[in-house]
């Protein structure tokens, strides 16, 4: 079958979705994304649609269902690189992606990632988690 | 007005409304529409198709490409026999959905094209029709 590829870097696993994908491909990566991410106890997650042209309501709901699971399970997501005319279009179209980080580029996310694990980790006194 | 080019589509697979976000961008690059006129377009056409597939049990999608004095235009024409819309009003309210969706398809395909028009009766299909006019 059809697959996304779902890499792993350290504690953050990284998916780039190509120019297009369709709703069942995009619901198989819903679920790879939610296994993986307790398979290899995962705290982030990259979402890399900056070669994606288009988002409609079915893919901002998969990204935003990502984003959901992904919160449960104790990984926080970034979706990095939305094209501004993406961007200006899902507005139109009523989209908020609220409760969804994003980033303009890998870097930006990375260091939100980081940042991220850093005060989880303050937070639980510096245990290693 | 003049109809340059006329083309159908079958809508019957999440592969068809991919197939269908592509050759609606490619026409809209065609007909000369910038980046964002075309992400728009090809953006009401996705959610338009989906619902023709998912609610409509499939159906299919004309492409007329317009040309007037000023201007040049996209005209999308999907149609299914399906079940139709019982209550117009509510389906076109943003939020409102039978199914898993958020509800923006309908409304939002509106506010992303220039023209919309909806045809629906029960028992007897929708047609749901959008024009994005290009400046020229
Ligand atoms: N072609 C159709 N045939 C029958 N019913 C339809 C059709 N298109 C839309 N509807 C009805 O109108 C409702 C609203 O459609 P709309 O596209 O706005 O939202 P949705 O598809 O439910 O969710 P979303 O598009 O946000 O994923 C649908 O839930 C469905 O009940
Ligand atoms: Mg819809």
């Amino acid at each position: 079958m059809e697959r996304i590829p779902i890499l792993k870097m350290g504690r953050v696993l990284l998916v780039t979705i190509q120019v297009d994908m369709h709703d069942r491909l995009a619901m198989t990566l819903q679920d790879d994304l939610t296994e993986r991410i307790v398979q290899d106890r995962a705290h982030g997650v990259l979402i890399d649609i900056s070669s994606l042209e288009i988002v409609d309501s079915f893919m901002g709901r998969m990204i935003a269902n990502i984003a959901g699971m992904a919160r449960v399970l104790d990984a926080e997501t970034v979706v990095v690189g939305m094209r501004p005319a993406v961007a200006i279009t899902l507005v139109e179209l009523g989209m908020t992606l609220s409760g969804v980080k994003t980033a303009l580029n890998m870097d930006t996310a990375m260091a939100m990632l980081m940042a991220s694990f850093a005060d989880k980790e303050h937070f639980n006194g510096g245990s290693q988690g | 007005m003049v109809v340059l080019k006329d083309e159908s589509a079958p809508i019957r697979s999440s592969i068809d409304v991919m197939r269908v976000r592509q050759i609606v961008r490619e026409w809209a690059v065609s007909l000369g529409f910038s980046l964002v006129d075309q992400t728009k377009v090809v953006t009401a056409a996705s959610e338009l198709a989906r619902n023709t597939m998912v609610y409509g049990g499939g159906g299919e999608l004309r492409m007329e490409a317009l040309n007037s004095d000023t201007r040049r235009g996209l005209r999308l024409t999907f149609s299914d026999q399906g079940p139709g819309i019982a209550d117009m009003e509510q389906a076109m309210k943003d939020g409102f959905s039978t199914g898993a969706g958020l509800g923006l398809g309908l409304g939002g395909a509106k506010r992303l094209a220039n023209e919309f028009a909806i045809d629906s009766r029960p028992g007897q299909g929708t047609t749901v029709t959008i024009l994005r006019w290009n400046k020229l």
